[in-house]
């Protein structure tokens, strides 16, 4: 039987004349990471913070751990974590003192000495909030939403706007704290971030849900073909490689063969063929298709539109 | 059992002491305008009577703590957690409204029983200062006074729109109060038409009340000042469970 943690069922949310959600439903198995990726304005924060009980649903229904996010609030808040964007705490509030505080209003927490050293915020434990960089205020922001220990953690747009030394240690923190049972819902707009890190990914685009499957199922059905590159002399004929079987497009022009293939066996058929003409492998390139591809060719547009 | 509103007033007791206008304003401002005013009048007996001028106008300088703090403080603060986003933050917790504006009240509270408390002392060790009064009644009128100016406070907390404005609004109540009812300057250097405005304040009332009670009168002997202060606390409450928002 599966084990949902959240559903949601055909959310709607207005904001005076703009739907930022129009009519969304799905659910979130326990112990995944789910990823909701889209561009700015697709309606993943409205989404996250009707799910996490920061905003009453227009119509439509939202299930959280069996509670009602809006009528069992207090109650939802003790089991989840939620970061938020543009959220702040007070400037002049050093950070072990926030810890402190936020701690404070749960029955069970996490040690927050051992999350701020998680999270490379140790040495600034006696610093003052606002003394914080950008990337160390989304970290700290990170750490405030694990502190009472939570079953479901929310990250929305947790990653944007930092380092990618510091992303790639947030990713793999996520990945702990899935191991450790825990389920996390992220937004981002980062099309890599969601292929590598989530078990499962819903392509959201103005308000409305348009995918929901694991990276790789999406990508194998939505992504297109993959493409091939390679530098060619001025006397090349791709005309032998175009009947290959599985190649579906190839382009030759300045000096460079380009070949979109609809099969992995088509490649090394290619490589055969060009080695059989002599031809060498400079520069030969293999993209795959990616989530990228995927938004792409559901929305007809790129993500940072 | 753990009660988060606690919590939440010691961590903004603390912020407001890192607050280094706020701070010179609430607990050192009235304290030097005290002694100032002490150093040239002295606290001898005035004619006929048995206090001198510390003993008079000790209840005025706790009004201006008073007034500073609740008013100020929270007609800015508040805004400001709101525009910010810090609201936001705490409303993700399992922390109710509530808790956040009763640790607020608390914190401020404490910041200006700190404020009388540095009064007193000063008094004492260089005034030979008097209390005539029943101290329980004195610690009671003290209390209305001061829920009396919160709920003053709270006026511009819950109406205002930006932080910009809530600071605008606060300024406005806060000057002429400062001035004219007796907190920074004696009443009797005021004309008759000044005093008579004063009287729309309700800072005057508690003013009056806490002077009287300190100098060995009794609440009961002052029902208009008891009254107006009573009054404010309603509108306040009535002002904010209306207006006041969390976003």
């Amino acid at each position: 039987m599966d084990d949902y943690v959240v559903t949601v069922q055909n959310l709607v949310k207005h904001y005076k004349d703009v739907k930022a959600v129009d009519g969304i439903s799905f659910s979130v198995n326990r112990g995944e990471i789910f990823g909701i990726v889209g561009p700015n304005g697709a309606g993943k924060t409205t989404t996250i913070e009707c799910i996490a009980g920061m905003r009453r649903a227009d119509s439509g229904s939202v299930d959280v751990l069996g509670l009602d996010p809006v009528k069992d609030s207090l109650a939802l808040k003790r089991r989840i974590g939620l970061q938020q964007q543009e959220s702040e705490i007070p400037d002049r509030l050093r950070l072990w003192e926030a810890m402190e505080l936020f701690s404070s209003f749960y029955d069970t927490v996490l040690q927050w000495e051992a999350l701020l050293k998680q999270l490379n915020l140790w040495e600034k434990k006696d610093s003052f909030y606002s003394e914080l960089s950008g990337g160390q205020k989304k970290r700290l922001f990170v750490a405030m939403a694990l502190i009472g220990d939570p079953e479901i953690v929310f990250l929305d747009e947790f990653t944007s706007g930092l380092d990618p030394q510091s992303r790639i240690s947030i990713w793999k923190l996520v990945k702990e704290l899935r191991d450790q049972g825990r389920t996390i819902v992220l937004s981002t707009h980062y099309m890599d971030e969601a292929e590598k890190l989530c078990d499962r990914v819903a392509i959201v685009d103005h308000g409305k849900l348009t995918a929901l499957d694991s990276p790789s199922n999406l990508i194998s059905i939505h992504g297109g073909h993959t493409r091939i590159q390679f530098n060619v002399g001025d006397v090349f004929d791709g005309e032998s490689l175009s009947s290959l079987k599985g190649v579906e497009f190839i382009q030759n022009s300045d000096n460079v063969c380009s070949l979109e293939v609809s099969s992995s066996s088509a490649i090394v058929e290619i490589v055969k063929q060009l080695d059989a003409m002599g031809q060498g492998l400079d520069s030969f390139k293999i993209e795959a298709p990616t989530l990228e591809d995927v938004f792409l060719n559901i929305t007809g547009r790129e993500v940072r539109d | 059992m753990k009660i988060p509103f606690i919590a939440v007033s010691k961590s903004e007791f603390i912020l407001y002491l890192r607050e280094p206008s706020a701070f010179f304003f609430t607990l050192i401002f009235p304290l030097l305008l005290m002694l100032l005013f002490a150093s040239m009048i002295g606290n001898d007996p005035f004619p006929e009577e048995e206090f001198g001028y510390v003993d008079f106008s000790v209840a005025a300088y706790m009004g201006m703590v008073m007034v500073t703090s609740f008013v100020m403080a929270l007609a800015t603060s508040m805004a400001a957690y709101r525009e910010k986003g810090i609201l936001k933050r705490f409303r993700a917790a399992p922390v109710t409204p509530f808790s956040i504006l009763a640790g607020q009240l608390v914190a401020i509270f404490a910041v200006t029983v700190a404020g009388v408390i540095l009064l007193l002392i000063a008094g004492f060790v260089f005034y030979d200062l008097k209390f005539f009064g029943n101290f329980f009644e004195f610690v009671f009128v003290f209390l209305l006074s001061s829920a009396s100016i919160a709920a003053l406070g709270f006026i511009p907390a819950s109406l205002a729109p930006t932080a910009r404005s809530g600071e605008v609004i606060a300024n406005i109540m806060y000057f002429p109060m400062l001035f004219l009812s007796g907190a920074a300057l004696p009443q009797s250097m005021l004309p008759d038409l000044l005093k008579n405005i004063s009287l729309a304040f309700p800072l005057t009332h508690a003013i009056r009340l806490m002077q009287g009670v300190w100098l060995g009168g009794h609440f009961w002997d002052y029902p208009v000042h008891v009254m107006v202060l009573a009054g404010f606390i309603l509108a306040g409450l009535f002002v904010s469970v209306k207006y006041f928002k969390w976003e």
